[in-house]
């Protein structure tokens, strides 16, 4: 029986600035071109070269922290981190050291599926920072040298860093998703995870429960996390690792120094990556080539201002006056600004909240996934989509024959009236409908009397009879009326 | 206060460099006398002046994200003492 702890968690997460050229010089930061083809004497640090912000990396960072509700410092500056390593050709880092553009805020991780109550998880600070280069070994060629390339070097990275405020890898995993989906609203990056325009590495350690007194183990980074599902993974087997440490070793924090570890995936385990050298010592100072970096209290109120609703907000308002549930607001709001602009307005014009998610969801966003297009390329607006909800909703149309339709506008691209004309739908008027149900019943004697014997169910099988003889008839219509056809009999 | 062999020592590995006993000495020497120097500012008062954070008074400096033409590939790697046209070959990075 292992012994009562708590799992301490804090994520530093890199996150890839979508500016077009480089933080401080003009290079493309385009991804996937040819080794060595996007760099210039600022970035591959030649001397005599002088770096220039790019104002717009600076502007995202901003708004970055404003929906993160950060401090944001009225005064920041730039700092040399200074050590040595292939891929950085200057032999330092301009980062941010005692003055970062912003510190504290936080965000609130909520849990669709509501296996956690949700929490908020406080931010340490949100810097700005240069990338390094990409070091890859060529083992194929068998060669005992690693090949550079600096396409990346100089991208503008903006390093978020959490508070030790996670207690669990699922929380981890549900602080990633919302941190993320927050910054793909603000538009800040495109978060893609497989180019490394974000990047997660993970602190855990323990905190163990020994009768009373509380004992904290060593604190551990890992590193070589490629999805928020590995880092979950990687966080579930390090905290039994190190419980069993523990154990087995009675190693306290400060015992031993902080080990680095890096997650492999496919085989599910962490392994201890080689030590530096010699402990970190990075000798900031700053830096004499940037000047620094000042902002009014008014820039910053503005910059708060045109924050927008952020995802929570909208789950909340979605909840709130469309009588949506928390699962279906999530999933709405997981789809994207656009999508849930669409519901927006399918909701207000349909006059049904709920209708209006049951149709994006089960039938746009499918047909979205099908076609793997976006709902701005979707053929059908939101107004044409609620006149057709309003004529399911007013019973013209069943469910099954306004997905006919739909279908129909999708793949033509015309209005309901269209659609359904095309379709050869016609709202029968009620004096046929009387007519077809007249002759159903005379027809079906049998089905009368088992109606007429108290089983209304039974009155199904007239149903399916009038549609096969008229497909534009409505169901619910026909049972009515035969229901009150048999009773006056 | 100056400085310590062992700080130099601890300085010439982070910065890279191979330094004979004689020079470590001769460091050691040359580095104090402007450690010492530069903290002859720590005897002026500067009680309520702000730390400086540059020497020039301006901020702001800004470019637009405007992406300009990068050196020609085979410019960028002609100073590098090993490449494959491709990349900078460097000896082998292990580890992360």
């Amino acid at each position: 029986m292992s012994k009562p702890h708590e799992v301490i968690i804090g994520l530093e997460i890199h996150v890839q600035l979508a500016t077009r050229s480089k933080l401080f010089c003009g290079c493309s930061t385009q991804f996937g071109a040819e080794p060595n083809t996007q760099t210039c004497p600022v970035c591959i640090g030649m001397p005599g070269t002088l770096p220039v912000m790019n104002r717009r990396a600076y502007e995202l960072a901003v708004r970055t922290a404003a929906a993160l509700d950060c401090e944001i410092a009225e005064f920041t500056k730039w700092d040399r981190k200074n050590y040595y390593y292939p891929d950085l050709p200057k032999a330092y880092q301009i980062s941010q050291y005692d003055l970062p553009f912003s510190e504290n805020g936080g965000l609130l991780v909520h849990d669709p599926k509501q296996q956690i109550e949700p929490r908020f998880i406080r931010l340490i600070r949100v810097h700005l920072e240069e990338d390094a280069g990409k070091s890859m070994h060529d083992e194929a060629a068998g060669r005992d040298d690693s090949r550079i390339d600096l396409n990346r070097a100089g991208t503008p990275l903006m390093e978020v860093v959490t508070q030790p405020d996670i207690r669990t890898p699922l929380e981890a995993r549900l602080f990633l998703t919302e941190l993320k989906l927050v910054l793909t609203y603000l538009g800040v990056s495109d978060c893609n995870m497989q180019e490394g325009s974000l990047r997660v590495d993970a602190n855990i350690n323990l905190h163990v429960d020994e009768g009373g007194e509380t004992v904290a183990t060593p604190i551990v980074e890992v590193k070589n996390l490629n999805s928020f599902r590995a880092v979950e993974r990687a966080l579930e087997y390090e905290a039994v690792r190190q419980l069993d440490v523990y154990e087995e070793t009675g190693q306290r924090i400060g015992d031993v120094p902080k080990q680095t570890r890096g997650w492999d995936d496919a085989a599910g385990v962490s392994r201890a990556m080689r030590h530096k050298e010699e402990s970190s010592d990075y000798r900031y100072f700053p830096d004499p080539d940037l000047v620094p970096v000042r902002i009014t209290a008014e820039q910053i109120a503005a910059a708060r201002a045109a924050v927008g609703e952020r995802p929570a907000e909208l789950r909340a308002r979605l909840e709130r006056e469309f009588g949506l549930g928390g699962y279906d607001s999530d999933v709405i709001v997981n789809g994207g600004r656009e999508l849930v602009d669409y519901f927006l307005e399918l909701a207000e014009r349909a006059g049904d909240g709920k209708l209006a998610s049951n149709w994006l969801q089960q039938d746009v966003m499918r047909a979205l996934n099908d076609r793997a297009i976006t709902i701005g390329e979707y053929p059908v607006s939101a107004a044409a989509l609620a006149e057709l909800l309003a004529k399911v909703k007013g019973g013209e149309l069943d469910r099954n024959r306004g997905r006919d339709v739909l279908a129909d506008m999708e793949a033509h691209g015309r209005g309901v009236e269209a659609a359904m004309a095309s379709l050869g739908i016609e709202s029968v008027d009620d004096d046929a409908l009387v007519a077809l149900c007249r002759e159903l019943i005379a027809a079906n004697p049998a089905i009368v009397a088992d109606v007429q014997a108290g089983k209304a169910k039974a009155a199904g099988a007239l149903i399916g009879q009038a549609r096969q003889k008229n497909p534009n008839v409505n169901p619910g219509e026909v049972r009515r009326i035969c229901l009150e056809l048999i009773e006056a009999m | 206060m100056s400085l310590t062999r062992e700080e130099v020592e601890k300085v010439s590995l982070l910065a890279r460099l191979r330094l004979s006993e004689a020079e470590l000495d001769q460091m050691t020497r040359q580095l104090g006398t402007i450690v010492e120097y530069v903290e002859l500012i720590a005897e002026v008062d500067t009680t309520g002046v702000e730390p400086m954070a540059h020497v020039a008074d301006v901020a702001n400096v800004f470019r637009d994200d405007e992406v300009r033409p990068s050196l020609p590939r085979d410019e960028a790697l002609r100073g590098a003492p090993n490449h494959d046209d491709e990349c900078y070959r460097v000896p082998a990075v292990m580890g992360d």
